[in-house]
């Protein structure tokens, strides 16, 4: 018994170590300045230039990823090709690469003197360093969140229901947008919330190419980074700004799954046992 | 010429189907154990499943032809299908699933299937044999050539079983439409089929009105599935035209049908009738044991004796205090005896 007592409270132990250390540093930004304080911060100039910024570039960006990553999710999610695998794999690359690298893989792309920069420059337009490739930096690390699941959405759709679409008289451009998304809508927006969590807080190959100028290129996340040697309290205003923002988008993550679920039907299983 | 031809063949995993049919303005069951490659037969028609080889053709139209290499998307076949749990929309209501397959023939088939009360409804919030009917409606509103069933009787509990087949054979009988319905249980076929074809690993067997199936079986399988007790034995033509067959227990059956050599006795249940004692009756077989079990269905019970099952009222069941366990005597006439020949197996 006494050995028992004794594991229990080790487990106790590391969880509320675990719990303090991840908590601990968030507290200390609302603990170090008072929340009066932090407020009137967000009146800067600094602060509403990078939010102004970072809606811009984050909701484009979120645009690009929805448009392109949901019908793209549902090809891969719906046939069955060779090296399927591998192209998924390429898909979640950017999951596990370093931002400074996709940051530097973009100005080589895209760059003045990148593989692509000498084609834009003749049609007179240049990209590095301006809030395209804000957009571009976030576009590139946030959406391997949310293609990826999509696929996982579109992969779990009940393949018995599109083909019943089919069988009534529907091609598979109005299978897929009156059944396949609306079913996996759920999936989707989940996988939304992620990616744009993940957008918002872009930091690495947003600063190596897009640079940090603020009204322009500068977000939220780059001008904590600009601010911590100007003003510390700027810095710690954008930081609980984050943090209240990262959280609300978390929490409705979190949401997503229990929404819909009493319109389901028998082809659920969950639903079954409920309904009979 | 209104009918549903098909002449298929394709690998499936453990064998090869190959089905040639046709279908006219009738309703056709496919009976079979499961993974007989019956649903697979629908999909082909529906356009879901490509064959590998063969022709599907329906009013004349042709919906699928390997060699002229046509393949009609199943959005362009007219082909109604009611899937096994009946695949409704479950983000739309009753009256948005049936106005998927035609807005203006919606309100028609809700009324057509009794379920206009229900429009309004979720699929979630239906019971089985409201769904089974939502599907029907569903597939109907589509104004099919052909109408495809697969199990319909699946995903219903045992309670309302009896009586949503009662309502579906009720709505078969009204549609003149080739209907084309799969089904593990005979009895389902037989109630709701004109013709029944039985297919085993991919072949049919044989394809007759449920009657002729369980009169004259082609094959001990189609016997068996039918219902009967399945007996393996030897036969020898004896002098007085009947047929001798030792079955493998030692025990002797005697038939009218001829047969020499491997052969598999059927009789159905209901052929075989239980006694005290031997009966001094025109019944040539008699097999003589303890009752090894006794199951009440309704008012009939079905008793096994030895190898035998027979089936008989509950009320003899009374009036002979019969219980497991007691010595019997279960007889059947040879004229009752049909004898198939061991090959076909």
């Amino acid at each position: 018994m006494i050995r028992r007592g004794l594991f229990t409270a080790s487990l106790v132990a590391a969880t509320v170590i675990a719990l303090t250390f991840l908590l601990l540093p968030l507290l200390a930004i609302f603990l170090r300045v008072p929340p009066g304080e932090l407020v009137s911060q967000l009146g800067n100039d600094v602060v509403v230039d990078a939010i102004r910024v970072t809606l811009k570039a984050t909701l484009i960006s979120q645009a690009l990823i929805l448009l392109v990553g949901t019908p793209a999710a549902y090809l891969i999610a719906s046939r069955a090709f060779r090296g399927r695998a591998l192209v998924v794999t390429l898909i979640e690359l950017p999951l596990v690469l370093p931002p400074a690298v996709a940051g530097i893989a973009l100005l080589a792309a895209f760059g003045r003197l990148g593989l692509l920069g000498g084609t834009f420059e003749a049609l007179g337009f240049s990209i590095s360093f301006t809030q395209t490739a804000v957009v571009l930096a976030v576009t590139y690390v946030a959406s391997p969140f949310y293609v990826r699941q999509a696929i996982a959405a579109f992969e779990a759709l009940d393949q018995t229901l599109l083909d019943a679409s089919r069988t009534l008289g529907a091609g598979p451009g109005r299978t897929f947008f009156q059944i396949a998304l609306p079913l996996a809508a759920r999936g989707l927006a989940a996988g939304a919330a992620l990616s744009f969590a993940r957008g918002i807080g872009e930091f690495g190959a947003t600063i190596m190419f897009a640079g940090s100028l603020q009204g322009l290129t500068q977000t939220l996340s780059l001008a904590i980074y600009a601010q911590f040697d100007l003003n510390f309290d700027v810095a710690l205003a954008l930081g609980g700004l984050l943090v209240l923002v990262s959280a609300t988008v978390l929490f409705l993550a979190k949401l997503i799954p229990a929404w819909t679920r009493s319109t389901s039907t028998s082809l659920s299983p969950f639903a079954r046992i409920g309904s009979s | 010429m209104d009918a549903l031809d098909l002449d298929i063949a394709l690998t499936l995993r453990s064998y090869r189907l190959e089905l040639a049919l046709s279908v006219g303005r009738e309703t056709f069951a496919l009976v079979g154990p499961s993974g007989a490659g019956k649903t697979t037969v629908l999909r082909a028609v529906a356009g879901l499943t490509r064959p590998e080889q063969g022709r599907i053709a329906l009013d004349g139209t042709v919906l699928f032809d390997a060699a002229k290499r046509i393949d009609r998307p199943p959005e362009e076949r007219r082909v109604g299908y009611v899937f096994q749990e009946y695949a409704l929309f479950p983000h739309m209501r009753v009256e948005q699933n049936v106005a998927y397959a035609g807005g203006r023939r919606a309100a028609e088939a809700l009324e057509r299937l009794g379920i206009t009360a229900l429009a309004k409804a979720y699929p979630g919030e239906l019971s089985g044999g409201e769904r089974q009917r939502v599907g029907l409606a569903r597939a109907l509103a589509r104004d099919p050539r052909a109408l495809l069933l697969d199990e319909p009787m699946s995903a219903l509990d045992t309670h309302t079983r009896a009586r949503v087949r009662a309502e579906l054979e009720h709505t078969l009988d009204q549609l003149d439409l080739p209907v084309l319905l799969v089904t593990h249980n005979f009895q389902d076929a037989a109630v709701l089929a004109d013709r029944v074809g039985v297919l085993v690993d991919g072949r049919l067997r044989q394809a007759d009105t449920p009657g002729e199936l369980v009169a004259a079986p082609a094959d001990p399988f189609v016997a068996s599935f039918t219902g009967a007790n399945i007996l393996a034995g030897r036969a020898a033509p004896r002098a007085d035209g009947l047929t001798a067959v030792t079955v493998d227990d030692g025990s002797v059956v005697y038939s009218v049908d001829s047969a020499a050599g491997p052969v598999h006795v059927a009789v159905y249940p209901w052929e075989v009738s239980i006694a005290r004692e031997a009966p001094d009756d025109s019944a040539l077989n008699h097999v003589r044991g303890p009752i090894t079990s006794l199951v009440t269905i309704g008012n009939r019970a079905r008793i096994q004796v030895g190898t035998i099952v027979g089936e008989v009222t509950t009320a003899s069941v009374e009036r002979l205090d019969l219980s497991e366990g007691e010595v019997v005597v279960a007889s059947f006439k040879a004229a009752a005896t049909r004898l198939v020949s061991r090959d076909d197996l």
